[in-house]
């Protein structure tokens, strides 16, 4: 009961206070709009938020899809052949820990600055990193009660990645594909602040703040979180059904 | 019977040891764990193999199991190198851990060695569900792991090893994370399981009731290096029905023989000792460690 | 078991084992590689790239989108601009990086204090954590970073005191923010962690909460901590770039990103340095993060994958 009241509670706190707080000092809307007003703006232009919100959504998921493919591919390579995971090891870190967004500009000038493709490449690589890592580790580690079990019943290399190995990695697998759900969509709405064809959320973001429409570009903002959530609900509603299917047990 | 004499044209041995040898590499230098190791189990025989912590019980098992090879010596299986009578499926085996995958049914648990060597569906399902009736679980067969406790765990486990009809199985301290009570149901229950299939069995524990109950003979090993210190056969007095033969007269004789021989010559205080323990008494917390793991 | 020989104690660099030179070799086989398949691509694939109907699906092949790695390089030695005094590329770049190092580090900072104090709270409160700890796992998940032009207007216009709101504060405040989230979820399951049996034997020694948190809590939370300021560290780099596009900050490597794309045309080489500039960031934060690690290595027994 509490665990449900009391973050409610304080979402209705917090908004009732920046409400309260923006009326009483009369907070500039370039610091922050009052959130009536975000609701107001969200109301007239529900149509431009949606349209924006469909592109970008429309960017991330194909770079998801694309993204957890290959990573998926590839992890499966990796894991067959130690050499092939080796050679790959310091691509995936340097992907891993830059901003991969900044390869915008370049990826526009490759794929063309007024296609879509950029983005969703740029979805793509973000959403590979963290689904391949965790495939990777997924397929490597195996109960040695398992492996045990495999040689006895001398079941062939396969055999054993069918039954034991493949099985054993999904959970992973999934949870590498929650964080990557986050990450596209992030990743494809950044993509949009380096360039590219003037639809989609980021470029609503930034069009209205440079038009001093502040309380609109929150507006688009809300948006861009409710494609965020809607990623990250479907993903990890995945991987919850996946999770119950394979307990954590010997 | 005299299995280690045999040299009749009797039926072959289930398994026999040859002077066999296994050294481990590790950081601080060589380990020996098994030096000059031969035994015989008879077919049908039920041998138990025990002795402390570091003995090389569990990897000589391993090496009958083929999961593992020697550093010099044979094994042998039914007159078959090890590793030949591993591909061909002539055993059956149980861990410490049941080790059932998590994502299959306790029928599809039991029918995976039959679905590996490719029984036909029906079949297996057919064989698996006699099984499941065996170990009494047919009201759970349907339940994934996590859904049974630890005991019943280790019963699909045991049903997964007879899946195949086995005429030999190993079994590397099945009962060993269970509970005394579930403990002596199980063994009740291996017996009577095993007075049906006939198989024989090598069986590694480190508790010595348990090791009396259940074997034709005991193998008692010592550690550093391990070795086989002395084999203890047991009576095994005809108890009249509704008897634990837990609870005959014969059968503490055969624990405190034993005892006596894990603790060797030059250590008797046999009152002293748990009987759960398996070693000298200073060893017995990591034996205890052992058995909660 | 494994044949693996490596020593991990002691400051005393170990001889390479051969599994860390066969490590090092496939890795600059993998580097290597990547060179080849793009110069591979660049010449046996058409120079307009590969379509689908009229979508684009493998990059064009013009001097103009795939320079050769070569004049990448090249580029990089030679001056940034015509003037006369201009420094080379490379120098340049190099001082974007460590303008937007610092920002990253100073928004990192502020962003894993204000994430451990957090932490904190909701282990203290109980009342806190339910309320909080929902809508921090919620942000985590969501595009948070739209924010990012928001705060385009707070270096003109905020004044905090008599100090006028530097811009390069702008990009710290959006780099700690994304910061903040992963650490505040990791300091509390970590904070979280420690065994019922521990929590009773530190309630038997009559310890109070904060020498519980001290001797007990604290100690416990590093292996869930250390992945969470890694993880920390690589958002502060992507909120800082970032920032640095949407606030149009100058001085740092995003800008330098966005600045060189638009003369991409006439000089198409010149935008790789300042990419290979934000690799350099990334990695020089996740370097600084695993330093930071090292003296911690007694209490990091197994880590916990976030």
């Amino acid at each position: 009961m509490r665990a449900v009241v009391a973050p409610l509670a304080l979402g209705a706190l917090v908004l009732v206070v920046w409400q309260e707080a923006v009326d009483r000092f009369d907070v500039k809307p370039y610091v922050l709009p009052a959130p009536r007003a975000i609701a107001t703006a969200l109301g007239d232009h529900v149509d431009a938020v949606w349209s924006g919100a469909l592109t970008t959504a429309q960017n991330a998921a194909v770079g998801l899809l694309i993204g957890v493919v290959l990573a998926l591919v590839c992890a499966g390579v990796a894991a067959a052949v130690s050499s092939v995971a080796g050679a790959a090891a310091p691509l995936v870190a340097a992907v891993s820990v830059m901003p991969v967004p900044a390869l915008a500009p370049v990826l526009y000038t490759m794929f063309g600055t007024g296609a879509q493709t950029a983005r969703v490449v740029v979805a793509a690589l973000a959403a590979f990193v963290p689904v391949y890592v965790n495939a990777l580790r997924g397929l490597r580690t195996v109960a040695p009660v398992h492996r045990d079990l495999m040689r006895a019943f001398s079941a062939s290399r396969w055999q054993a990645t069918r039954t034991v190995t493949l099985p054993g990695a999904l959970p992973l697998v999934f949870a590498g594909l929650t964080i990557a759900s986050s990450l596209s969509v992030i990743s494809a709405l950044v993509a949009e602040y380096f360039g590219g064809p003037v639809d989609g959320l980021g470029k609503a973001i930034t069009s209205a703040v440079s038009s001093s429409q502040y309380a609109l570009a929150w507006a688009y903002v809300v948006g861009a979180v409710v494609i965020g959530l809607v990623f990250f609900g479907a993903a990890a509603g995945l991987e919850r059904l996946v999770a119950r299917r394979s307990a954590s047990s010997p | 019977m005299s299995p280690d004499t045999a040299s009749a044209p009797t039926p072959a041995p289930a398994v026999r040891v040859s002077s066999v040898r296994r050294e481990f590499r590790s950081r601080t230098g060589q380990v020996v764990a098994l030096d000059d190791v031969s035994l015989t189990v008879a077919a049908g025989e039920f041998v138990s193999l025990i002795g402390p912590s570091g003995c090389g019980k569990s990897t000589l098992l391993r090496l009958v199991a083929d999961l593992d090879r020697p550093t010099s010596g044979t094994v042998e299986v039914f007159d078959r190198p090890a590793h030949v009578a591993r591909e061909a499926h002539e055993y059956g085996i149980a861990f410490q851990q049941a080790g059932l995958l998590p994502w299959r049914t306790v029928l599809a648990n039991v029918e995976l060695p039959l679905e590996l060597h490719g029984t036909p569906r029906a079949a297996r399902r057919q064989r698996a569900r006699e099984l499941v009736d065996l170990i009494g679980l047919t009201p759970f067969a349907g339940h994934y792991p996590h859904q049974l406790s630890g005991g019943m765990q280790q019963r699909v486990a045991i049903a997964r090893a007879l899946a195949e009809q086995p005429s030999l199985l190993l079994m590397d301290e099945p009962f060993g994370a269970l509970d005394e009570m579930t403990r002596e149901r199980m063994q009740t229950e291996l017996l009577r399981v095993r007075s049906e299939t006939g198989a024989a069995v090598v069986f590694v524990t480190h508790s010595i009731p348990e090791a009396v109950y259940l074997s034709d003979r005991v193998v008692v090993m010592s550690a550093r290096p391990g070795r086989v210190r002395t084999i203890v056969p047991v009576s095994r007095p005809a108890v009249p029905d509704g008897v634990d033969a837990r609870e005959d007269a014969a059968f503490f004789a055969d624990v405190a023989r034993v005892r006596e021989a894990l603790h060797g010559p030059d250590d008797d205080d046999p009152g002293t000792d748990d009987l759960a323990g398996a070693a000298a008494p200073a060893r017995v917390p990591a034996t205890r460690g052992m058995d909660l793991r | 078991m494994s044949g693996e020989r490596t020593s991990t104690e002691g400051l005393r660099l170990p001889r390479p084992s051969r599994t860390q030179v066969k490590a090092v070799l496939l890795g600059a086989a993998g580097v290597v590689g990547l060179g080849v398949v793009w110069e591979g691509y660049k010449a046996l694939a058409p120079e307009t790239g590969v379509s689908i109907g009229s979508t684009l699906v493998l990059p064009r092949t013009s001097d103009l989108a795939m320079p050769h790695l070569w004049e990448m390089w090249s580029r990089a030695l030679e001056p940034v601009t015509g003037a006369p005094d201009a420094p080379p590329l490379w120098q340049a770049v190099l001082g974007a990086c460590g303008f937007t190092l610092r920002t990253a580090a100073t928004g990192w900072v502020v962003g894993v204090v204000v994430g451990l104090l957090l932490g904190m709270l909701m282990q203290g409160l109980r009342t806190a954590r339910d309320a909080v700890l929902p809508w921090v796992v919620l942000s985590q998940t969501v595009p948070l970073i739209a924010l990012a032009p928001l705060v385009r207007r707070w270096g003109s216009q905020l004044h905090v005191g008599t100090l006028a709101w530097p811009d390069w504060w702008s990009v710290a405040v959006i780099a700690s923010y994304l910061a903040f989230f992963p650490v505040s979820v990791g300091a509390l399951r970590g904070f979280a962690s420690p065994d019922a049996v521990h929590v009773e034997l530190m309630r038997a020694y009559g310890a109070g909460w904060w020498q519980t948190f001290r001797r007990l809590r604290l100690p416990a939370s590093v292996p869930y901590l250390l992945p969470a300021l890694r993880l920390a560290a690589a958002s502060a780099v992507v909120g800082t770039v970032v920032g640095e596009v949407s606030i149009g900050l100058r001085g740092g490597v995003g800008r330098m990103i966005v600045e060189f794309g638009a003369t991409g045309s006439s000089d198409p080489a010149k935008q790789w340095s300042p990419i290979a500039g934000a690799v350099l960031v990334g990695l020089v934060a996740a370097a600084a993060v695993a330093l930071l690690a090292v003296p911690l290595s007694r209490y990091r027994s197994s880590e916990v994958q976030s």
